[in-house]
């Protein structure tokens, strides 16, 4: 069998707040066909255990920086899923 | 370090900012509120993205201090805080006042809107609500990104 995996790169997600306590963990390592973006990732979220409870767009951050759901992905990337801020 | 588990002190902000050719020096103190729409709050539980809110506030203190004759400091507390506390603390310092108080509004609006900081209410009723989670369903919530403008992204 000739193999047809495409090129798979893994990322880490955090999670947060509100968020960690309806996925029921605050992180998880997905591997995802290249090429992958923010979007790829939160619609993997949804199929987890309680990931119906995210909203269309949450706020994302890689790493450290805010990005909108179209940001490509690279390998080792770290993704937050962030709840809305309640800073101050 | 822009987080911190201890009490807040000012003073050591204030020193932080404090130059001889500062004229006037603006602070702004966040403190924990004893309620809530209309619901009494017996404490807050922060918590945080740590390695972000560190990048993000360097990130809000070095656009103030480029954008006006600022110095600036900045630090938030996590963990358990009960009412009165501060647990957030901004001052910002400058020859003349119209640009510290300028500086010092900006530098606690940018942190709300920015910086990866939760906090969980504890009400007298013995709820406990993540602030923000809760008025927003999904629609709410979808908001949020809307909310940070184009330059915050890069």
């Amino acid at each position: 069998m000739p193999s047809t995996a495409a090129p798979v790169l893994t990322v880490r997600v955090l999670l947060f707040a509100s968020y960690a306590d309806a996925l029921g963990l605050d992180s998880v390592e997905l591997s995802l066909s290249t090429p992958a973006t923010v979007a790829d990732v939160l619609e993997r979220l949804r199929d987890l255990p309680g990931g119906d409870r995210l909203p269309p767009k949450p706020l994302c951050a890689l790493n450290l920086t805010h990005v909108r759901s179209d940001a490509p992905l690279s390998r080792g990337d770290e993704l937050a899923i962030l709840p809305p801020l309640a800073g101050g | 370090m822009y987080l911190t588990e201890a009490a807040l002190d000012l003073g050591e902000l204030l020193r932080a900012v404090q130059s001889p050719e500062h004229g006037g020096i603006a602070c702004f103190l966040g403190t924990v509120r004893n309620h809530h729409g209309g619901r009494e709050v017996l404490r807050l539980e922060y918590s945080a993205y740590g390695p972000m809110v560190e990048a993000e506030c360097a990130r809000i203190v070095a656009e103030a201090e480029a954008r006006w004759q600022v110095a600036v400091a900045l630090r938030h507390r996590i963990g358990r805080l009960e009412i009165g506390d501060a647990a957030v603390a901004v001052v910002a310092a400058s020859a003349h006042r119209d640009e510290a108080f300028v500086a010092c509004r900006h530098v606690i609006e940018e942190l709300k809107r920015r910086v990866p900081i939760w906090k969980r209410e504890v009400f007298a009723d013995g709820t406990v609500e993540w602030v923000g989670a809760g008025q927003s369903g999904a629609a709410g919530q979808g908001g949020s990104e809307a909310r940070i403008e184009a330059e915050s992204f890069r």
